[in-house]
């Protein structure tokens, strides 16, 4: 008998149908991926399931869980089935938690609001389910608050506070997203155990195949609000009968074409770069202890080349990254731009030479001027009459595949991917030698990502760019790059040619994350 | 915490020190001669002279100023010009009735604000909240000494339940006081009230749509529940700081309301002091106001930290 059972959940915000004739089943100690881009449905569906919907959203089916009819039920009845039949976690787990209680108390809560135990016995059973997801006593006290604790460790207090009540069924909707790929790896292995150890379903929603391909037991792929294919895992990756799944997966394996037009030529070398940073005194007048985020990296970007810089949260390539831009100072070494120093005070022409496009296509534009203004500001470092200045833009937005009238029109009138095509084409206005990739793609859908890619491949190839490509995606270093720097606590620990570090990481930290990096078994996609 | 405390402690001495500095200053550049308002247009030089010797005015700027500080810190704040009485006995009668009346009327405008942006909080959209909206627009736009009048014309002159003004003193026992009193802090807490509760609708609904908020909904908490026992604390901070706003403005901020109900309180006394040039009293009553406000923000900010455990590491 299934646990999970829904029929025909339909959701309507306003005039707009956001979820249509969504069905699905789900069995106990089965894991059920839900697949699909950004909007398409996927988190929708879930809280159509909690009956968490926005108070504008009208919904419309049947859910049954453990053959109890779930419609129908009060708010009120609704509060006991949630938390203590269904679980879930989400996406964000830095703000998942309430930043003002401790970790302690918000698992324990889950316990007392359902009645299900005292103060006491609540507290003791939080205990245990924190031990149980990996936060042991000793280092992780009761009383914690989320903010001494990292992405990955608040992920497992909101998993412990899912899990309390050993529910049923736990939805997961895009738990490890925001993570670095071993902490991902490290959470996924958690929900695996817990769903093999107490025998409950999960709904594991992502935007990620190959998370959904080392996961799940059977997946549904979704696409504008509707389930447009369902079945086993493998065989719905090998079969591909849907013509959406079939772009999907293409999509997410997509390897730009390109050929390496690296040169010998030296475009920006950096020799012993250092950045120091002050922390908090430990007592009044006591001298600040540093902290060494870029400690000694030295490496060269070559004219042409297209150079990847991975490493985890917290590893110091942003660091780096606003090193190279000239946006940081040097506490010690030199870096050199086509012969020229950079540094916070680098005259304009120099910083012109290296432009960068950030991860946030929404965050990085002024929604109150126009896409005309806002490609044309780097123009403030090497200024141009304003007729040549419109004629550049309107070729740099032709060039990204705009069409001419985005001029004369505001940001949030574009789509995610359109945006990012602005933001490189805000990069590539004044003719910069190297523009700085910093996670360009990551905030982007797979098939987005793969125009994007094929853009930059062709721009490269057009202009003779070199990129310096910051991420913590490998397969998008993969993808894009030559050569690869993989950088760990402010050091460069392995570099070489990119097909050669992947295939044989040579430093333990790079097989590490390499091994940690989910992907999709050749077999599936090529038929073998 | 202790040494979060101990670093805004710090602060609020050197903030102090520098506020004496320029009030000090201030009332120095300010024209007119205190001694010679005090004799009329008519008095000889050498009177005018020998006023000024008593007064301690002809001493070095340097030398004022030490004797000014180190005379508050023993209590001294000097003879008032005018009333020829210790400006300490002065400040401290007339501040019997001010922060009595602050406190009353914060308590108030706290017990009427809570409930009222809970309760628009939580009815988000809805008749509820539309009429509290309303309410506390009225609240904020009408003078509260308007509020004062109709309230003297209902409650004194219709009802006889309050006395249209005028105030007892302390020694005539708390009952009588605090009554004489009650119109007064209404008059004041009603805009007071109106603008916290619209700062606690708007930051319990900002609250409301974070993402903690969906995790305890998630876990099984009602809405109810959700707002009571993460959103409100999290939406203290803006809260807390209106209130210090507010305490800083009520202990003087009332000179009108204190006219309105014929109050001896320290607004008044500020106004009359001015308008005499009695300068000794103004320095010391600004010096107190300011020090009022610094200890109040200090609090406030222990506040934040007993509130937010992030602020508690930060020195």
């Amino acid at each position: 008998m299934s646990l999970l059972a829904a029929e025909g959940l339909g959701v309507t915000i306003g005039a707009g149908r956001v979820l249509s004739d969504v069905s699905l089943t789900l069995a106990p100690g089965e894991v059920f991926g839900l697949v699909g881009e950004s909007g398409s449905g996927k988190s929708m569906t879930a809280l159509a399931l909690m009956r968490l919907l926005p108070a504008a959203a009208r919904a419309e089916g049947r859910v049954s869980l453990g053959g109890r009819l779930l419609t129908g039920l009060s708010e009120r009845a609704m509060c006991t089935v949630r938390g203590r039949e269904i679980g879930m976690i989400f996406q964000e787990p830095m703000t998942a938690l309430n930043p003002l209680r401790t970790i302690g108390e918000q698992v324990a809560e889950t316990l007392v609001v359902h009645g299900a135990a005292g103060r006491a016995e609540a507290r003791a059973v939080a205990r245990a389910r924190l031990d149980r997801v990996g936060l042991d006593a000793a280092r992780f006290p009761f009383d914690r608050y989320p903010h001494e604790l990292s992405g990955g460790q608040r992920q497992r207090v909101c998993i412990a506070m899912a899990v309390a009540l050993r529910p049923k069924l736990l939805i997961a909707d895009e738990p490890t997203t925001a993570l670095d790929v071993t902490t991902q790896a490290q959470i996924l292995d958690l929900l695996k155990g817990l769903v093999a150890e107490e025998g409950m379903g999960m709904m594991l929603i992502t935007h990620d195949l190959a998370v959904v391909a080392g996961t799940a037991d059977r997946v549904a792929v979704m696409q504008a609000g509707r389930i447009v294919e369902t079945g086993p895992t493998e065989e719905v990756f090998r079969a591909r009968r849907h013509d959406y799944t079939r772009r999907l997966l293409a999509a997410s394996t997509h390897v730009p074409r390109r050929v390496s037009r690296a040169t010998g030529e030296a475009l920006l070398e950096v020799r012993g770069a250092v950045r120091e940073y002050l922390l908090p005194r430990p007592a009044p007048l006591a001298p600040h202890p540093r902290l060494r985020a870029v400690d000694g990296v030295g490496f060269t970007l070559h004219a042409g080349e297209s150079l990847g810089l991975v490493g985890e949260s917290g590893s110091g390539k942003s660091t780096l990254t606003r090193l190279v831009l000239g946006l940081d100072p040097l506490a010690a070494g030199t870096i050199r731009l086509n012969g020229a120093a950079v540094s916070l005070t680098m005259p304009g022409p120099v910083r012109a030479g290296v432009q960068a496009v950030f991860q946030d296509p929404y965050g990085s534009f002024n929604p109150r001027h126009r896409v005309a203004r806002l490609v044309a500001e780097p123009f403030h470092l090497t200024p141009l009459p304003a007729e040549e200045t419109r004629a550049r833009v309107a070729a740099a937005l032709a060039a990204v595949g705009l069409p001419a009238d985005a001029m004369e029109r505001y940001i949030h009138e574009f789509s995610g991917g359109q945006r990012q095509r602005i933001a490189i084409a805000r990069a590539l206005v004044i003719r910069p030698r190297l523009v700085v990739l910093d996670e360009a793609v990551s905030a982007l859908d797979v098939r987005v990502r793969a125009q994007i890619l094929d853009l930059l491949a062709e721009l490269q190839g057009r202009f003779g760019l070199s990129y310096l490509f910051v991420t913590h995606d490998l397969s998008v270093v993969r993808a894009i790059t030559d050569r690869v720097l993989v950088m760990k606590s402010g050091r460069i620990v392995e570099e070489g040619p990119t097909a050669r570090v992947l295939a044989a990481p040579a430093h333990p930290y790079t097989a590490g994350l390499v091994a940690a990096t989910p992907r999709i078994p050749a077999g599936w996609i090529d038929g073998g | 915490m202790l040494r979060f405390a101990l670093s805004r402690l710090v602060s609020l001495g050197l903030s102090l020190v520098a506020a004496s500095l320029v009030i000090f200053a201030v009332v120095e550049v300010v024209p007119g001669d205190p001694a010679a308002f005090m004799l009329g247009m008519n008095a000889a030089p050498d009177t005018v002279a020998a006023l000024r010797r008593e007064l301690g005015l002809d001493a070095a700027l340097p030398v004022r100023y030490l004797g000014w500080v180190t005379g508050m810190l023993a209590g001294d704040f000097g003879i008032s010009y005018t009333y020829r009485v210790p400006v300490a006995e002065l400040v401290a009668a007339r501040l019997g009735v001010s922060l009595p009346l602050a406190v009353y009327a914060l308590l108030l405008s706290t017990a009427i604000a809570m409930p009222v942006g809970l309760l628009a909080a939580a009815r988000r959209g809805r008749a509820a909240d539309w009429g509290v909206m309303a309410g506390t627009q009225l609240g904020i736009a009408v003078p509260n000494f308007w509020f004062a009048m109709l309230l003297v014309l209902v409650f004194a002159i219709e009802l006889r339940w309050f006395a249209a003004g005028g105030f007892p003193g302390w020694e005539a026992g708390l009952w009588p006081n605090l009554k004489a009193l009650t119109l007064p802090a209404v008059a004041l807490a009603l805009p007071q009230a109106a603008i916290l509760a619209r700062v606690l609708r708007s930051a319990l609904i900002e609250t409301m749509d974070q993402d903690y908020i969906r995790t305890a909904r998630a876990k099984g908490l009602s809405g109810r529940q959700a707002l009571l026992a993460h959103a409100l604390r999290n939406a203290m901070i803006p809260v807390l700081t209106i209130l210090g706003l507010q305490f800083s403005f009520l202990i003087a901020g009332g000179i009108i309301i204190e006219n309105v109900f014929f109050l001896p309180g320290l607004g008044r006394l500020v106004f009359q002091a001015i308008t005499q040039r009695d300068l000794i009293v103004v320095e010391s009553v600004v010096m107190l106001l300011v020090f009022a406000v610094i200890l109040v923000t200090f609090l406030t900010d222990l506040a934040y930290a007993a509130v937010d455990p992030r602020l508690r590491r930060r020195g």
